[in-house]
């Protein structure tokens, strides 16, 4: 057993599979500072912030040396002090440091770093430039004089989601994260999943934010401002107010109220209405056999990337709209007659919904029917920025005549949510140890790709679960080998809506805690199944007949 | 196509036959240097007036004894003494002519292919030694010419004189007489040490490749060579292309490489070319190719050109670079020996590496052992340039003292100029002074001084030199050619170049040489990759040598040297002056005034230090102050 140690700051750390020293540090409870380290992306050794010595003086990287059984390091000696004070003084000297107006304040890496390492000058020029903001997206702004080069959102685009929008150009300090030909992100293949900035450390990628018009609109007398927020938004809002992590859906709905929000609906409606009809079509196409495999089109940034990359796929793709655009249109129909002008806002966990929303396939004369998508982060800002005391509001429910949801609806906030949601609804077995057994199919956990085979009748129906773009791209080529799939679920994000790009940014313990947080909310749901929610029933006898198509599907293939 | 080893040796004898048969032969210098000062012309002039006289001329090698004491006429590697260029040498003779233009052949073949004299008015003659034979000038003498052995006595684009002068002799032994294993042990032996700027050891990184368990291997040829003022490879690969694809398909035998890439820069195009034509030779001969000699060993080369970015010599960044990826070192490990090119354990070496390997299978270890010191045996080509008599090509044993390269082979400081530093290792190498004029060169002496070998440049500079403005020099190259990657070289060179720039210009503050030190500390220490980590080293080595020239450019506003045109303050010394208003007819932003006859006065505030007025009094009355 002695000889699987390493020393680190004098205290025997035992080695257990950690790829590198910088984990084996953070387990021994040292928070290294790092800018450019991610565990899900590729080592890039570039911030040179987690160096540290060996007892022979030498220095090396510890996000890039494998644990040495025997070895005995040092995380915290002048030395490295004095390298990590300038190296954060060297990213200061051109950097922008306007942190009292800048959107990260408070959240952003470097501002914490160099807080902690007390730098209070910088000694060198202050080079600074004044470049120009890209807000040409609708998902994220890109501000280059807050860019640390870090890199976290090349690899992020580049491995994780075979987006491939952004790389690195020139070099040298001219060196920055461009688009091809520098064009403005909107021209670029992004697909506006907002994963990074998710991972960006500074102010260099950070969300559209859509609140400041908002406000305005709650303000107006004469708007009825309507709301729908969706299943993954619940459990990620908690912890941005000292709170254990855990669904709050009744606090957000009461902040909602208080913020001036005149009706409040929850989208796991609207994803009842999705599994009701993506079961339908998967079973039609299970009999005709065409167009098989069925890929779920919940996904918005998922659906930008399939035109892009796989436009030959489209036919596969489901032509059932989101579920915030499905409970958006029944919104607008339900309120068509009403004299006040409506204004449907949708609070998401994501980044691509705000592309979604203005898609000319989701207006109607001109107008979308989703007219604002807010991130749980912009949320957050705003629940602050109303003074609002979070943790002591008391949950409220949400509103009639949409005021009941089931349990499908709410799981399709994680991966492999949508997918179990449609078993529910087309398996035979409708008991609860049926329904139960559900969950060891494979079809829950946070791997990247799941795969699956359920019983439809005598039939075995084989699914696929993938998230993260990159897990999509691998197993469409698969698919193209010829490997034989009935159902793919695809959600661009890595674990599903819980890890949107417009939810606080979290690691991998957060997926977890989110994940764990809405199965819970399934299971304390007094329905279980999509159809057992009774306000399907009422919707399908009453708006819904004879609108079906026209509120309820895309075709996505219609191209003006 | 050549089957069997017997072939290729009864093939060597009949070129080598007729390389004899040539009655003499005229190599003109046909690489990058000479052709800029016209050696093509010379080299076609010398054909017309050989054929014009009706003298049997080969430009090509023939093969059988037809041309029996013809005139071989022939486009020869680089001699390395360029300065002196266009170079034209006669076989067998030896006699080197230099500065040759087409109007000189005639009498180069009136005295020495027509009558066996020499045209003295065209020989070796500097500083009063006169020289006919190429071996007798200072230049030569103290030179040992291991790897560019056939440079200049051969022609560099014919596989047949390469055969004819033995060359592809250590292949056939490698593959006829030696196991991979042998190969490996022999390689250790010599204790052969990369010649890229490292010195790690060949022999343990062929092993540690040949050891690794994925069956697919390569081998990978460093030419991207950027450091200033350095061609030494360049040279290799158009002057003897064959013996750098010798020593890499050795080292693909022993490691079980399959593939061979070579890494050019992009603006070596006259390297590409001939690599390309030398490829192409011996894969016609069947010596490259499927089944060599009729063995089970295959190989198949392919040139990948970078597009001109120095960082690419290092290894990673020049793998990821061949795969179409960005040229951006990456971390370690897994080293290159284990994951390197397409993830495959890689043999990296560069040009000069690979060049000493035939002979060292040839002639053996031991032999090559007898070359410099037992640490670092063998030879080291050098690139020697700056404020020296003889610039050019050099190639000495390992362990020669910095005093014989310079005042022998270099013939010394010019103008009578006292010697002052020598940079070695380019951008990222240390400056060395008089005191370490009889330091041996070799990999670890250097090291101990803060110095590298690096690829091989060596830049002599006279007391005129600044070095503030020698290490602004080569930082500024560093700053440009950072990849940008980490943090410290990013920004670190960029801090230090600013600093320097602002010491060069007259606004040094107190604690600078501190703040220099600092970024340097931390540079060297941080930084990713080698580039970066080096990248002080001229900064470092120049403040610990020349502090004091750094301390007057900040306190005193003064460059010592007198090169920092921002320090400089001219003034009219009114005692010399005759008041003959040249000095302000030349003025270009009419800072002199003065009444015809009376001194004349530098208004300063106006002065904008171009130096015109000192270059256009002629009473040497404007002084530089």
């Amino acid at each position: 057993m002695a000889d699987n140690f390493m020393m680190i700051d004098n205290i025997p750390v035992p080695i257990a599979g950690e790829k590198n020293i910088l984990e084996l540090i953070r387990k021994a409870g040292i928070d290294l500072p790092t800018f450019c380290y991610h565990s899900e992306l590729s080592i890039y050794g570039a911030c040179r912030m987690c160096m540290v010595e060996n007892k022979w003086g030498g220095i090396e990287a510890a996000c890039s040396t494998p644990p040495k059984p025997g070895a005995e390091i040092y995380t915290n000696t002048p030395r490295l002090r004095k390298y990590r004070k300038m190296i954060l003084e060297l990213l200061l000297s051109n950097h922008c440091r306007d942190c009292t107006t800048c959107e990260k304040d408070g959240k952003c890496k470097l501002q914490e770093l160099a807080g902690r390492y007390g730098i209070r000058t910088v000694r060198f020029e202050n080079t600074a430039a004044d470049h120009d903001i890209d807000d040409s997206s609708l998902s994220i702004t890109r501000d280059r004089n807050k860019c640390i080069l870090c890199g976290d959102c090349v690899r992020v685009c580049n491995e994780v989601q075979h987006v491939g929008a952004i790389e690195f150009t020139n070099r040298g300090s001219k060196m920055r994260v461009a688009t091809a030909f520098d064009e403005p992100i909107a021209n670029s293949p992004c697909v506006g999943c907002g994963q990074c900035a998710a991972v960006c450390p500074t102010g260099a990628i950070v969300i559209k934010d859509d609140s400041v018009r908002l406000w305005n609109e709650l303000s107006e007398k004469d708007v009825k401002v309507i709301a729908q927020i969706a299943p993954a938004v619940r459990v990620a809002v908690a912890k941005e107010f000292g709170m254990s992590e855990k669904d709050v859906m009744g606090k957000i709905v009461a902040s909602l109220r208080r913020l001036g929000f005149d009706e409040i609906f929850d989208t796991a409606t609207g994803a009842d209405l999705t599994v009701l009809e993506e079961a339908n079509e998967f079973i039609e196409r299970l009999k005709s056999g065409e167009n098989i495999p069925l890929f779920t089109s919940c996904c918005p940034a998922w659906v930008r990337f399939c035109e892009q990359n796989y436009p030959e796929l489209l036919p596969n793709v489901s032509t059932c709209k989101s579920p915030m655009q499905m409970f958006g249109a029944v919104i607008k129909e339900q309120e068509k007659t009403s004299r006040r002008k409506i204004i449907s806002v949708a609070v998401m966990p994501c980044t691509a919904k705000k592309f979604e929303a203005a898609r000319q396939e989701f207006t109607v004369d001109g107008e979308p029917i989703i007219n604002y998508v807010i991130t749980t982060q912009e949320l957050i800002q705003m629940i602050k920025e109303a003074g609002i005391v979070f943790s002591e509001i008391e949950n409220e429910s949400i509103d009639m005549p949409f005021g009941s949801i089931s349990g499908a609806g709410v799981i399709f906030g994680v991966t492999g949510g949508v997918t179990e949601a449609v078993i529910r609804r087309i398996s035979s077995d409708k008991s609860l140890t049926g329904l139960r057994s559900l969950a060891y199919t494979g079809v829950r956990g946070l791997e990247g790709v799941k795969e699956l085979t359920v019983k439809y009748g005598d039939r075995d129906v084989r699914i696929a679960v993938v998230s993260g773009l990159g897990n999509a791209d691998a197993l469409i080529k698969r698919i193209k080998e010829g490997e034989h799939f009935d159902l793919v679920e695809v959600m661009a994000c890595p674990g599903g809506c819980i890890n949107g790009g417009g939810q606080p940014s979290g690691g991998y313990a957060d997926r977890v805690e989110r994940s764990a947080a809405l199965y819970e909310s399934d299971r304390v749901c007094a329905n279980k199944r999509s159809e057992e929610n009774p306000l399907m029933m009422q919707l399908y006898n009453g708006l819904l007949r004879g609108k079906v198509h026209e509120l309820l599907h895309v075709d996505y293939l219609k191209k003006e | 196509m050549l089957k069997t080893r017997e072939e290729l040796e009864s093939l060597r004898q009949t070129y080598a036959c007729s390389v004899k048969c040539e009655k003499k032969r005229i190599l003109v210098c046909a690489e990058t240097g000479c052709i800029a000062s016209g050696s093509l012309k010379v080299y076609d002039s010398f054909v017309k007036i050989l054929k014009d006289k009706g003298i049997d001329c080969t430009t090509e090698l023939a093969e059988g004894v037809s041309h029996e004491g013809a005139i071989g006429v022939k486009r020869s590697a680089c001699h390395g003494f360029c300065e002196l260029g266009p170079l034209v040498r006669i076989e067998p003779e030896g006699i080197l002519y230099t500065k040759v233009k087409p109007e000189d052949c005639e009498e180069i073949i009136e005295a020495s292919i027509i009558g066996d004299g020499v045209a003295e008015r065209l020989i070796y003659n500097r500083n009063g030694v006169k020289a006919a034979k190429q071996e007798d000038i200072p230049f030569y003498k103290k030179q040992t010419r291991v790897v560019r052995e056939h440079c200049g006595h051969i022609d560099a684009t014919s596989v047949k004189e390469y055969i004819a002068a033995g060359g592809y002799k250590a292949l056939e032994k490698a593959l006829f007489e030696m196991t991979p294993a042998d190969i490996l042990d022999e390689i250790d032996k010599s204790a052969l040490r990369g010649r890229g700027g490292g010195g790690f050891p060949t022999g343990r990184k062929w092993r540690q490749v040949a050891g690794q368990k994925e069956p697919v291997h390569y081998v990978v040829c460093n030419g991207d060579e950027g450091d200033p003022g350095a061609f030494m490879d360049r040279s290799i690969m158009e002057g003897d292309p064959h013996r750098m694809l010798e020593g890499m398909m050795i080292a693909a035998y022993a490691v079980g490489a399959k593939e061979a890439y070579i890494y050019v820069r992009a603006e070596y195009p006259m390297a590409v070319s001939r690599l390309q034509n030398a490829i192409n030779q011996a894969e016609e001969l069947g010596i490259i190719g499927e089944n060599v000699l009729g063995t089970d060993f295959s190989i198949k080369f392919h040139i990948n050109k970078g597009a001109g970015a120095f960082v690419c010599g290092e290894g990673s960044a020049l793998t990821a670079s061949i795969e179409g990826k960005r040229g951006m070192p990456r971390v370690k490990p897994p080293r290159t020996v284990e994951q390197g090119l397409f993830e495959k354990p890689t043999v990296l070496n560069n040009v000069e590496t690979y060049a000493n390997v035939p002979s060292i299978i040839e002639n053996g270890a031991d032999w090559y052992l007898g070359i410099g010191p037992a640490n670092s045996p063998g030879t080291k080509a050098f690139a020697l340039t700056g404020n020296i008599q003889n610039t050019g090509l050099i190639e000495v044993p390992m362990g020669t003292t910095l005093r014989d390269v310079i005042f022998d082979i270099g013939g010394g400081m010019r103008d009578g100029k006292q010697f002052k530093a020598v940079q070695i290792g380019g951008p990222s190498g240390g400056c060395l002074v008089t005191k370490d004029l009889d330091m041996p060169l070799d990999f670890d002496s250097l090291k101990k001084v803060g110095a590298m070998i690096g690829s091989g440049g060596l830049v002599v500079m006279d007391e005129d030199t600044c070095m503030v403005e020698v290490a602004r020099f080569f930082m500024n190259f560093t700053q440009n050619e950072s990849c940008g990657k980490c943090v410290p070289c990013r920004e670190g060179t960029k801090r230090m170049l600013e600093i320097l720039e602002r010491i060069v210009a007259g606004n040094g503050r107190d604690g600078d040489i501190e703040l220099l030190l600092e970024l340097a500390d931390t540079i060297s220490n941080t930084a990713l990759c080698g580039l970066g980590k080096t990248a002080a080293m001229p900064v470092v080595s120049t403040i610990k040598n020349f502090r004091e020239e750094y301390e007057a450019h900040i306190y005193q506003k003064k460059c010592p040297a007198g090169q920092c045109k921002k320090l400089v303050t001219y003034q009219i010394d009114p005692e010399l002056c005759k008041g003959c208003s040249k000095c302000a007819r030349n003025c270009p932003v009419g800072a002199i005034s003065g009444e015809i006859k009376s001194p004349f006065v530098i208004d300063t505030s106006k002065c904008i230090k171009c130096g015109a007025c000192a270059s256009a009094c002629n009473f040497g009355a404007v002084k530089e102050v």
